[in-house]
């Protein structure tokens, strides 16, 4: 009882601590609150597995060691137990299916179908570099080619993925989604950010000798601080500067 | 010529030794093989309208294809295939003398030799030193990354080191230490005198030297290692330097020895069993590996197939991965897959047969369900095959593939659960020995647990999307494959140690190498699944700043642990050359390895055993389970049975 009472008060804890743990980088997008809800649930699923399985470990320690004297004498016969058994396969059967179907319906939520209204960028993957392309559709003009990475908040925004050599990883880990920029395809994922801020791109497959420097920023601005920032890029390109990198920050 | 008079004594004495196996003839079998790359290139670049002597790329040509053919010459020269040359060319074959049995003088080792015991000595050896290379290798990483932007070593050469590093570790420690202890125990477990196939046994275990070095020679080919990672993801691959058909060539003799040795153990454990031991009544080890070589057998080919793309892409341009050229990116890491993730299991189901041998005797209780035990082994095999794709959950890849092998992903947890489970109830009631494999196999399971969890975490679709490729993967595979796979090998070789040399361990050394190891081991890779969710990627020489405290803690924990294991390779070291004579049995073990002197007779059963029960009968009385045939002068004299329970 005193052993079950340990085991109980250790799975507390343990629940208690992965909420104190700071687990992961700010949330700035919808799915990234989706996806660290999963996380919680994930964790508050596997610690009393854990606990189960080293508090089984270390009473046995504590009360089934051999003692001196002991040193010939055998446990009992036991081999096995049907109803036991069966209960330790269906249960964690069952615990796994329900967690894989809760996952999917956060799949489901994170990548949700077209909204009526959406901001399409594409992102190309070059050793050692992102590059961005905003289509006529945002610019209302001629594609804009940039560096630079801005969204807008509370908006979705799909990106096309595409590599110019070997296969790199646009990932953003306040958005919590990434996907394998792939010479040949295009690749995709769409977010909906939800915080303003400056978050770290980060190329998460190994390219080559510049793989570890390949990261930038993400900025996440309002609607319209993002407008006027392709409105901005626009004309300083439309206004003869060849190029429109490295203007702002 | 003109001294031949003179020098024809040592003339003879050296064509008489280039004449018989060994090194030397080796080496010269290298330098024919070298030639004949040379000449092959030769004819076949300048019948094409190819320069051949006079462009680097050539050269180039000639080291791929030298390093085909001065690795199997050299095999040729070393005695590996001079049995089936004799029986194929009709001429008389030697008779089966035994003279390459036992093994009497370390020099015994280094040749080739036909006895599963010295054949299994040999491959823990090699394994072990490339374990240290591997380590030492590690260190080199973590100093790099102690902090940010530091510049111990640069870019090129950290990526080759952790390409390296995995690449040695997997295929050159994990897989054929399972199949060398296998091999050393396997045999005697069943109650047969050697493998079914000494000579192919022989061969399989000269490849893999070969491969190892071929691995660690790439850090001297132009342009430095392979640097794309184990995984050679191309079209990365296709491009780099040289350094990286070494690899290609290098998995494909690690490659061809595991195959080698899982058809060998398929046809041992099918035909040479004891009589009465039949298939439920074998030691669970036995069973793992009965279940690895079936992986083995069938998904080895595949990483031999990628690794063949990739030489074709390389030096012939058959464009397979070359996207402009209508290749299919990937279809490589399908492919790869396919054998990495049963691979995965290849690494891991033989240490789930050392667990069961060493918990059930160090527990003195049967093994709780044994039938689900090996049912479950048998369940992994089949559903291994099925969830390769979640190693690709961002690759970009159709996205319904990501929902079936999730699902089968989590579901391969449930074998490996009950096999867990069933662990904790053969140590419920039970009388523990906490010695040293003991201890391991405890912490086995703890750390395992981790493993397993994050694991299933990892079969979430929306939660691998953001971690897929950081940190966390990199501590959950060490999780897996250190905190699995080597505690249950260092488990397994503390508790087989007395059998293979004959004498015991330093227990003392024993139990502070464990509590090191574990410590050290935690302290390492636990906080490297934070590293990963804040956003870490892995694979990198350099991070941002804010991974910077964490990271110089990791690397002090991981020194510590590669300390630890210069405890164990002390107490291994002067155990085996001066450790106190070891009894035949001294764990009062039941499976039959035990029941001979140790180190066993050199045909391993002077008399035959009759398996007449199950292997882990520990509490019940007067169990036994395999007795043994009267020797031939004790004949009449009644049934004499060896356990001494």
């Amino acid at each position: 009882m005193v052993a079950a009472a340990c085991a109980a008060i250790a799975i507390a804890i343990g629940i208690v601590i992965s909420y104190l743990i700071h687990w992961f980088p700010v949330q700035a997008s919808t799915q990234a609150k989706n996806t660290d809800r999963l996380y919680h649930v994930l964790v508050i699923a596997s610690i009393p597995i854990f606990v189960l399985v080293v508090s089984v470990i270390l009473y046995s320690v504590w009360q089934f060691r051999m003692r001196p004297g002991e040193e010939l004498k055998d446990g009992p016969p036991i081999h096995g137990n049907t109803r036991l058994e069966v209960f330790w396969t269906a249960i964690p059967t069952v615990l796994l299916l329900g967690l894989v179907g809760y996952s999917f319906v956060v799949l489901k939520e994170n990548e949700q179908g077209r909204p009526a209204k959406e901001v399409q960028i594409q992102a190309t993957g070059e050793q050692f570099a992102w590059s961005y392309t905003y289509p006529p559709s945002v610019t209302g003009g001629a594609p804009l080619k940039s560096d630079q990475l801005y969204v807008p908040l509370d908006q979705s925004v799909y990106f096309n993925i595409r590599a110019k050599d070997v296969i790199h990883a646009f990932w953003i880990p306040a958005f919590r989604l990434q996907e394998d920029a792939v010479p040949g395809i295009t690749t995709h994922w769409r977010v909906t950010p939800t915080r303003l801020g400056t978050y770290p791109v980060v190329c998460n497959l190994l390219c080559g000798l510049g793989h570890s420097l390949m990261r930038s920023k993400v900025h996440v601005v309002t609607q319209q601080q993002f407008h006027s920032w392709v409105a901005g890029q626009m004309s300083a390109s439309a206004g003869g500067a060849a190029s429109s990198t490295g203007s702002s920050g | 010529m003109r001294h031949r008079d003179e020098d024809s004594g040592v003339q003879t004495l050296m064509a008489a030794r280039l004449k018989q196996p060994g090194f030397l003839r080796g080496g010269l079998g290298i330098l024919i093989g070298i030639a004949f790359s040379a000449l092959l290139t030769w004819v076949v670049r300048s019948s094409t309208g190819h320069s051949t002597f006079h462009h680097y790329l050539s050269s180039e040509a000639i080291l791929t294809v030298s390093l085909i053919a001065a690795p199997l010459a050299f095999l040729v020269g070393l005695g590996g295939f001079d049995y089936w040359f004799y029986w194929a060319a009709g001429k008389k074959t030697r008779p089966e003398d035994h003279s390459s049995h036992g093994a009497y003088t370390w020099k015994d080792y280094f040749r080739i030799n036909t006895d599963h015991k010295v054949i299994g000595i040999q491959y823990t050896v090699n394994s072990f030193f490339f374990l240290l290379v591997g380590g030492l290798i590690a260190m080199l990483m973590r100093a790099q990354l102690a902090q940010p932007g530091s510049h111990f070593v640069d870019a090129n050469t950290f990526n080759g080191l952790f390409s390296v590093h995995a690449s040695l570790l997997i295929f050159l420690f994990i897989i054929p230490v399972f199949a060398g202890l296998g091999n050393f125990v396997i045999p005697l477990m069943i109650g047969a005198p050697d493998m079914a196939f000494p000579r192919l046994n022989a061969l399989s275990f000269w490849l893999l030297p070969i491969a190892g070095l071929m691995m660690l020679g790439s850090f001297f080919a132009p342009g430095g290692a392979f640097a794309d990672g184990w995984t050679a993801y191309a079209p990365l691959s296709d491009t780099a330097p040289v350094g990286q058909t070494f690899f290609s060539m290098a998995v494909q003799f690690a490659g061809a020895s595991s195959i080698m040795t899982a058809l060998n153990f398929l046809v041992t454990i099918i035909t040479m069993r004891a009589p009465g031991m039949s298939f439920f009544r074998m030691p669970l080890l036995v069973w793992a590996n009965f279940a690895t070589s079936l992986l083995v057998v069938i998904a080895t080919p595949f990483i031999a197939a990628s690794q063949f793309f990739i030489l074709l892409d390389r030096g012939l341009h058959f464009n397979f991965f070359n996207a402009a050229k209508g290749g299919d990116v990937l279809m490589y890491q399908h492919v790869f897959w396919f054998y990495s993730h049963p691979a995965v299991y290849i690494m891991m189901l033989p240490g789930f047969g050392i667990i069961s041998e060493v918990i059930a005797v160090k527990a003195r209780k049967p093994i709780f369900g044994y039938r689900m035990m090996a049912f479950s082994l048998l369940a992994i095999v089949g559903l291994g095959f099925t969830v390769w794709a979640h190693h690709m959950f961002t690759s970009g890849m159709a996205a319904w593939i990501r929902i079936p092998m999730a699902i089968t992903t989590a579901i391969i947890a449930v074998p490996t659960g009950i096999k867990i489970f069933s662990w904790l109830a053969t140590l419920w009631r039970g009388v523990l020995h906490l010695d040293t494999p003991m201890l391991f196999a405890l912490g086995f399971l703890t750390t395992f647990t981790l493993g397993g969890i994050s694991g299933v975490m990892l079969a979430m679709i929306p939660f691998d999307i953001h971690v897929s490729a950081t940190y966390f993967i990199v501590a959950h595979i060490h999780y897996v494959l250190f905190g699995g796979s080597l505690m249950t090998i260092f488990a397994g070789v503390y508790y087989w140690f007395p059998k293979m040399t004959g004498r015991m361990f330093d227990e003392r050394l024993g139990k502070w190498h464990f509590w090191t190891t574990f410590v050290f081991f935690n302290l390492t890779f636990a906080p490297m699944h934070i590293l990963g969710l804040e956003g870490m990627p892995r694979r990198v020489s350099t991070y941002a700043s804010q991974f910077a405290g964490l990271n110089l803690f990791i690397s002090l924990a991981s020194f510590g642990l590669g300390i630890s294991t210069l405890v164990f390779l002390y107490n291994m070291v002067t155990s085996w050359r001066g450790g106190p004579k070891s009894v035949s049995n001294p764990w009062r073990a039941l499976t039959l390895e035990w029941q001979v002197s140790s180190p066993p007779p050199v045909f391993n059963f002077d008399r035959l055993p009759t398996v007449v029960g199950g292997p882990y009968e520990y509490g019940v009385p007067g169990a036994v389970h395999g007795i043994f045939a009267p020797t031939p002068a004790a004949a009449g004299s009644g049934v004499l049975r060896e356990p001494s329970r």
